[in-house]
């Protein structure tokens, strides 16, 4: 090594040689990024130097915040008005729709009983505001201002006023990240509003998503709606996910399904984390904890 | 020692807390939240080169994990991707320390370019392998700003090295 610090060259060199050093730390590092990205290990380790850390992130997001803040408290009045407007507008809608949907769930209720099935589950939402895009270039990822203190759990999903936009995949002691749909890694189980057909739905990386493994003759047509199936046991069934943009031919075996997001997925500020109150009932032969991509693989499955 | 070769200042040695102290800051300034700006310059590589380019038998790979094992915690990346990033930055900054301060400091910085290049072209692989998307070529503008900040950064970490001594109006350090 150079002399730099050193008040004489050590006569015997001690320790192991730069390429040594470099080959054995890179190995380590090349465990390291196996075990956490195909198997999910490291999770502890990564929770626990983050707590560490977290004074840090909050000294770093102090000028952002404040940023934020002022643009809110500096926003003119003819904004707050529209938005104003706006908003009464669509709680008059919803409060239509909500009287409706009351009275329907009361029928619900009496027919499942009359017909012996089990009662719809029962679900848990916790309001969140989006903070910021997560920093890792390579994913499409957010940060909210709820974590496990709020009741935020891994799986849950996340939806605007308009509908699905993202999954909750991991969770810090006050935020949690949450993955867009857009993502490359993220698989939702959909179905088809209108024929009941179901599928996967994967982020394609651009914007846009993409229905796969819908069979060549399969009755999809540009319009339709997707909401999700509730088969992967994570998603609560019935959230509006996306409509279908185009459909080509593809490979001759599968269609080529594209889609568009309902909910604002790239836009959203203020979203709601909604699951299953409890648990859902263990699958047949999977014993596997719940994760993403189990989802995945149960809507491959069908 | 001095600020380069030509140069006939003399420097005050490096204090080994302000090495660690200007290596956190630049951990807290990468772990600001800019979201999709590009360019913004990955501080603490840039950083690390400094030092690894200055202090050699001080900062060298082993620093280079142990930060990028930070960097790649705060900001959500999978982890040791910037640790091995890091790793073969520090290597290489290392092996041409000896070399890069023979050189003023526009032609430092060229030496600095395609190291950070580098270090980000095995991160892009890394994560492509692992089935992420392609985050664009703009991604790599960070390295190109990084190293045009090369100059004042420099300046800025050796100041604690330009102070002299004992203050003395007729002596001209």
């Amino acid at each position: 090594m150079s002399l730099a610090g050193h008040p004489s060259p050590p006569s015997f060199r001690r320790g192991l040689s730069p390429l040594a050093r470099l080959g054995l730390l890179c190995s380590i590092c090349l465990v390291m990024l196996i075990a956490d990205i195909r198997f999910g290990y490291l999770e502890v380790v990564r929770q626990v130097v983050s707590v560490a850390i977290h004074p840090l992130q909050r000294v770093a997001a102090a000028p952002v915040d404040f940023l934020r803040n002022a643009t809110v408290y500096f926003a003119t009045l003819v904004d707050v008005q529209v938005e104003n407007a706006e908003l009464r507008r669509s709680q008059v809608e919803a409060a239509q729709r909500l009287l409706r949907f009351e009275q329907l769930e009361r029928e619900n209720a009496e027919l499942r009983g009359l017909a012996g099935l089990s009662q719809a589950v029962a679900l848990t939402g916790v309001g969140a505001e989006i903070l910021y895009d997560a920093p890792d270039p390579f994913s499409r990822k957010v940060i909210l201002d709820k974590g496990a203190h709020h009741g935020i759990r891994g799986g849950l999903a996340v939806v605007d006023a308009r509908g699905l936009i993202g999954q909750v995949t991991r969770v810090y002691p006050v935020q949690a990240e949450v993955t867009l749909l857009t993502d490359r890694e993220q698989v939702v189980p959909v179905q088809i509003e209108r024929t009941g057909l179901r599928g996967v739905l994967a982020g394609s990386g651009r914007g846009e998503l993409d229905m796969r493994f819908v069979p060549v003759g399969t009755d999809v047509q540009p319009g339709d709606r997707l909401v999700t199936s509730g088969l992967d046991g994570l998603f609560v069934a019935g959230l509006p996910v996306a409509v279908v943009s185009r459909v080509g031919s593809g490979d001759g075996v599968f269609l080529e399904v594209e889609c568009e997001p309902i909910g604002r997925v790239e836009r959203a500020v203020q979203v709601l984390a909604v699951g299953r109150s409890e648990a859902p009932p263990p699958r047949p032969g999977a014993g596997r904890a719940a994760k993403g991509e189990e989802a995945s693989e149960a809507g491959a499955a069908q | 020692m001095q600020p380069t070769h030509r140069s006939n200042r003399i420097l005050q040695p490096a204090r080994p807390w302000f090495i660690y102290f200007s290596l956190v800051a630049a951990l807290v300034l990468t772990y600001i939240p800019t979201g999709r700006l590009p360019a913004v310059p990955e501080w603490v590589a840039l950083v690390l080169v400094f030092w690894c380019i200055r202090e050699p038998g001080r900062i060298g790979m082993m620093s280079g994990f142990v930060f990028g094992l930070l960097v790649d915690i705060g900001q959500g990346a999978a982890m040791g991707q910037h640790a091995l990033a890091y790793v073969i930055l520090a290597f290489m900054a290392n092996g041409l320390s000896r070399r890069v301060l023979w050189f003023g400091s526009l032609q430092q910085a060229a030496h600095v370019l395609p190291m950070l290049l580098v270090a980000q072209a095995v991160m892009v692989l890394v994560r492509l392998a692992a089935g992420a998307e392609f985050p664009g070529w703009t991604y790599f503008l960070s390295s190109l700003s990084a190293a045009v900040m090369w100059g004042p950064l420099s300046f800025l970490l050796m100041l604690p090295q330009y102070q002299p001594v004992e203050r003395d109006d007729n002596r001209p350090i």
